[in-house]
């Protein structure tokens, strides 16, 4: 039985991880979930959240915003719109990026734009709000 | 004859202006290497991306539920012409081509009848296409200020235009850029990005086999118009490697020109300083032989 997987984690500006990994926990739109090595081929879109890898080398943990995770199988790919290292995040990132859900609630709500993006991001806010009590920094 | 201190006076200025082509192919080259990097950087992301959003595309494309992003508006009478530019000139043939290609098209879709609507990136795609099209421009993005493209760029730019197509402002989108081919060669390219078109899947079977965590269309709805940015995205990166690569080698010629310049002023120099003598000299010899 295959005990690692193929794991990528990409953002548009450049390739964050490219590494085996035994399991990760994604953060889905529809509730956390881990991936494991035969897992079901599944594609599931992202909220804002800690994507925690096990690997044989060390753990690692990534905060991403938004995007898609692709299973299959033996290889993982996560495509995050944003991927911060978590060991690279300070407290005034996660605040702007806070300070940026709340903005984006605030023009969506007064634009009253279509698309169901007051609830996205109203959602966003709250994802991100509750993402900064959680860690703790 | 030109005089000597003309002469003197124009090496003099070709040679600082071949120091300022000199400074800026180098500097071209450097900001070519980081464009690259950035162009290959990003290249994963929109490779994956494609893939999926292709094996989605061709199990929902069909109904009649997909979305209008992938479907269309069921019409193609107003066509938005998305222009990017760079904000900068001294770069060849950079600009011109690639407003030479939205004008050629922009001239077909008049012809056919069509509604154009032109959105512009960049200065110089604005500062070409105004003459011509100065009456349907609907907007323009300024990127003057930016220093290094970012994902935030494209994701404002593609927000805007997804303004305007849920408001029915037209019905299909097409981005103008350029493709990095290499140092030399960048090809202005037209790629439409609504209604999205993806490369065909391998296999429509293979999309068959995923789950999808919610349902397909909902991740469809969900992805494309981050398809729509992704797309910018590389188009942005493209253009950039492009400009440089374009500013380059315009760069590199101008300087060659400059020395072939400066080797042709100096012989003259030469030529006319010795004619001076000669001329000097026989003034004195003809002088004594009159005495």
């Amino acid at each position: 039985m295959a005990q690692t997987m193929q794991f990528d984690l990409v953002s548009p500006e450049r390739s964050l991880a490219s590494q085996q990994a035994s399991a990760v926990l994604i953060p889905g739109a529809e509730g956390d979930m881990t991936a494991m090595p035969q897992h079901a081929p599944t594609i599931t879109t992202l909220r804002p959240g800690v994507l925690k890898v096990e690997s044989p080398e060390g753990n690692s943990e990534y905060l991403v915003t938004g995007g898609f995770a692709e299973i299959a199988g033996d290889s993982l790919s996560v495509l995050a719109e944003r991927a911060i290292p978590m060991n690279e995040l300070t407290r005034e990132q996660l605040d702007a990026l806070i300070e940026e859900a709340r903005e984006m609630y605030k023009t969506a709500k007064e634009e009253d734009q279509p698309h169901g993006l007051v609830e996205d991001a109203a959602k966003l806010l709250a994802d991100m709000e509750a993402l900064g009590t959680h860690m703790a920094i | 004859m030109p005089n000597l201190k003309d002469l003197k006076n124009r090496i003099a200025s070709v040679k600082s202006t071949r120091k300022i082509t000199k400074a800026m192919q180098m500097v071209a080259a450097a900001k070519l290497r980081r464009a690259q990097e950035a162009a290959e950087e990003s290249r994963p992301y929109a490779k994956r991306f494609n893939a999926v959003m292709a094996g989605l595309a061709a199990s929902v494309g069909g109904s009649d539920t997909a979305p209008k992003l992938l479907r269309g508006t069921g019409s193609d009478q107003v066509q938005l012409l998305v222009v990017m530019t760079a904000e900068r000139g001294l770069c060849g043939g950079f600009n011109s081509n690639i407003a030479k290609l939205a004008r050629q098209k922009a001239h077909e879709l008049k012809a056919a009848g069509k509604t154009v609507k032109i959105l512009t990136v960049g200065k110089k795609g604005r500062d070409a296409l105004k003459r011509d099209f100065g009456d349907d421009f609907i907007g323009h993005v300024d990127l003057s200020e930016v220093k290094r493209v970012g994902y935030a760029n494209a994701q404002e730019i593609a927000k805007g235009i997804l303004t305007r197509f849920d408001a029915g402002e037209f019905d299909v989108a097409t981005i103008f850029y350029a493709e990095f081919v290499n140092v030399v060669t960048q090809i202005p390219t037209a790629q439409q990005i609504i209604p999205a078109s993806f490369e065909a899947a391998e296999g429509d079977g293979a999309s068959a086999l995923y789950d999808y965590e919610p349902s397909e269309e909902q991740i469809l709805a969900d992805l494309l118009p981050r398809g729509v940015a992704t797309q910018i995205f590389s188009a942005l990166l493209e253009n950039g490697a492009s400009e440089q690569g374009a500013r380059m080698s315009a760069m590199d010629n101008a300087t060659r020109n400059a020395g072939e310049m400066i080797d042709k002023l100096t012989i003259e120099f030469n030529r006319s300083r010795q004619a001076v003598i000669t001329n000097e000299l026989i003034e004195i010899i003809s002088g004594a032989e009159a005495l």
